[in-house]
């Protein structure tokens, strides 16, 4: 008996021995935790957490935070502090394109391993790629262009755009028409709206209806969002001209706040909770175990990009270039379906799902109508 | 352009005219009487929807919040009062703005604290909700209500100021405090009711804003500029520079979208910068 207890003893010790010269990855979480974009920021750090806690890992990882706020040169002030001063072997974050834009240049240099959990430039994995960036959340051009076929292909011939005036909201329009026009769509107008200036929508839902087109195609975020499909809903326009758009306009983390205005509000995301899939349900039931609401599309970019971490590590990553080279090879189908990582870009291929928003038995919900699957980026430039 | 595209653009303008005189015509009122410039007037128009979201989800009722949400913001301002406001009134403008500019931070994170990042709708009452027919046009009701609202606002305040011993006092004060004083008027009473009252209309504004704008916590940094610059085109500590500075200010911002949608964000700058080059007073102000 003793024997066995002191074997047992040796090996618990041994045990202990071994975890305790386990390498530790050093992950600096280069997010917002104030002002704009700060909710973003803590529902990714919410899925990035689940997904180690899952794995039982929480033990291998020293993580470093760091609030970006959503000023570029704060952003790159504590990326140079993660990397300078904390030697992190990786960053996870960015979530305004603006500060992955000041970032850029200093990741490269430096050969630090970055992964994009949210800001979806498209220049990031196009003309200005690097095989130091690798991006887990959705480019731009990925999420809009899928919608430009299927509108059309649905009967809608005339769209009318409107989008803020900075660097995505361009972008998402910019893809959004391309692929329409090519489909044989007509877009009969547009406006972009001067960004976080904007708090009546009205003058340009009017000159929206005047336009006469078969519907409006948007692209909104968070506050912008709520304000935009809550003055569209109390302008009546709904049956006679539809609501499209980039799915951030009717997000899970806020379509309550919009209520009836957003039903019937149809667009196209990279996730959404309510997709039936087996590891979807697994992910949604411990997300609402922890939070008491659904994940939302930042919830599950922050969970993917700590899996695609974690298989780095798992096909030996162990320092920054290691940890570089090996993130692009990752491959798994999650919560969100099948997903790799574009060789050629570093930026992800995913389904883009087109949803509509529907009356569920507790609030506003999800309803996929399509999924569109694989969607790749084209090359645009990028030379690794 | 048919004239129901008009008539509504002209609809839009005035709705948005008569936010910014609920806002503009607390502030330019305690700047004109106080000599006191509070920027943290935004904050308060921001708890003003923040309380009105939760009045709302606790009693269900749109109606509680427009009642509550203003008097809690009197409650807030009249703390704000006391402790800060009526001991800086003598500390020279620089200390005033340094002051109330941090407050604006202080109220955004409180904001944070209590409501969190996620913006919050507040439901627009079910008599008010969608669009409603004038004289063939469709146009949303709420909106309407907040131009009903703008301007019987408009005509209390015009009625108090101009018609009652006690606006007569307000504007005896306005003029020179100190032979008003001298005659027996009870100063410092009378700018503490004003006060009240300037906080009362940011949080009315907050309320009846937030079932169109939503609640979020950068709301009252984003008001606060389109506000100033309403002060400052219609001239300081005036009714009538407030009207004529709100209704300019909402109709070239309108007009700018519709128009001109590349430079609406720029057009009441240049407005602004303009009348500070030809009337640096302001087109009315109270002291002539």
């Amino acid at each position: 008996m003793h024997k066995i207890l002191s074997s047992v003893a040796v090996a618990a010790i041994s045990l202990g021995a071994t975890t305790a010269t386990l390498a530790e990855t050093r992950v600096g979480l280069l997010l917002p935790t104030s002002g704009t974009y700060a909710a973003l920021g803590n529902e990714i750090t919410a899925g990035f957490n689940l997904a180690i806690d899952q794995a039982g890992r929480t033990g291998e990882f020293v993580i470093v935070k760091e609030d970006t706020e959503i000023k570029p040169p704060v952003g790159l002030a504590k990326a140079r502090k993660l990397v300078l001063e904390d030697k992190v072997d990786v960053i996870v974050g960015v979530v305004s394109s603006g500060v992955l834009g000041a970032l850029r240049d200093f990741i490269h240099g430096a050969e630090v391993p970055l992964i994009v959990a949210n800001a979806g430039n498209d220049h990031a994995t196009g003309k200005s790629c690097s095989p130091y960036i690798t991006r887990v959340s959705f480019s731009n051009a990925q999420v809009n262009r899928p919608m430009g076929p299927w509108l059309v292909a649905q009967g809608v011939k005339k769209i009318y755009t409107l989008a803020p005036d900075y660097a995505a909201g361009h972008q998402m329009i910019e893809a959004f028409t391309e692929s329409y026009q090519a489909a044989g769509g007509e877009i009969v107008g547009g406006e972009y709206t001067p960004f976080r200036q904007t708090r009546d929508f009205g003058p340009y839902l009017t000159n929206a209806k005047a336009a006469n087109p078969d519907g409006i195609y948007v692209f909104y975020a968070g506050g912008e969002a709520i304000s935009f499909v809550k003055q569209y809903g109390s302008f009546g326009l709904a049956p006679a001209l539809p609501l499209y758009g980039a799915g951030f306009l009717t997000s899970p983390l806020y379509v309550n706040a919009q209520g009836e205005a957003a039903l019937g509000v149809t667009t196209a995301l990279h996730y959404v909770p309510t997709l039936d899939t087996a590891e979807n349900r697994a992910f949604v039931k411990a997300f609402t175990a922890r939070h008491d609401r659904a994940p939302s599309e930042y919830a599950i970019q922050g969970y993917d990009a700590a899996r695609l971490l974690l298989g780095a590590i798992d096909a030996g990553g162990k320092d920054r270039a290691s940890i570089a080279r090996l993130l692009p090879t990752v491959k798994y189908t999650g919560p969100r379906g099948p997903l790799e990582i574009d060789p050629a870009t570093n930026n992800l291929v995913q389904n883009i799902y087109v949803y509509e928003t529907v009356k569920g038995s507790d609030g506003l919900t999800q309803k996929v109508i399509a999924t569109v699957p694989g969607v790749r980026d084209a090359v645009n430039g990028c030379k690794m | 352009m048919d004239s129901g595209f008009l008539a509504t653009q002209f609809l839009n303008a005035l709705q948005y005219s008569m936010l910014l005189f609920l806002l503009s015509i607390g502030l330019t009122v305690i700047f004109g009487l106080l000599h006191f410039i509070n920027l943290a007037h935004g904050a308060l128009y921001m708890m003003g929807a923040y309380i009105g979201v939760s009045v709302a989800g606790a009693t269900g009722s749109y109606w509680a919040a427009f009642v509550l949400a203003p008097l809690g913001v009197t409650a807030i301002g009249a703390l704000l009062y006391f402790t800060l406001i009526e001991r800086l009134r003598h500390a020279g403008p620089m200390n005033q703005v340094l002051v109330t500019f941090g407050l604006i931070f202080v109220f955004l994170d409180l904001a944070r604290m209590g409501w969190g990042d996620i913006a919050l709708g507040l439901e627009m009452p079910a008599a008010l909700a969608g669009a409603t027919q004038l004289i063939g046009l469709s146009y949303p009701a709420y909106r309407l209500f907040i131009i009903a609202v703008g301007l019987v606002v408009m005509a209390v305040l015009w009625a108090v100021l101009a018609r009652t011993q006690i606006g007569a006092m307000i504007r005896a004060g306005v003029e020179n405090d100190a032979m008003a004083a001298a005659l027996g008027i009870n100063v410092a009473r009378l700018f503490f009711a004003v006060f009240c009252v300037g906080c009362a209309l940011a949080g009315l504004a907050g309320v009846i804003a937030a079932p169109v704008f939503s609640a979020t916590t950068e709301m009252g940094i984003s008001i606060l500029i389109p506000t100033l610059i309403v002060v400052v085109i219609g001239g300081l500590g005036s009714l009538e520079g407030a009207i004529a500075g709100s209704l300019i200010v909402g109709f070239i911002e309108t007009i700018g979208a519709v128009v001109f949608p590349g430079i609406a964000a720029i057009s009441s700058y240049a407005l602004l910068a303009a009348i500070l080059i030809l009337r640096p007073r302001g087109l009315i102000p109270a002291r002539g």
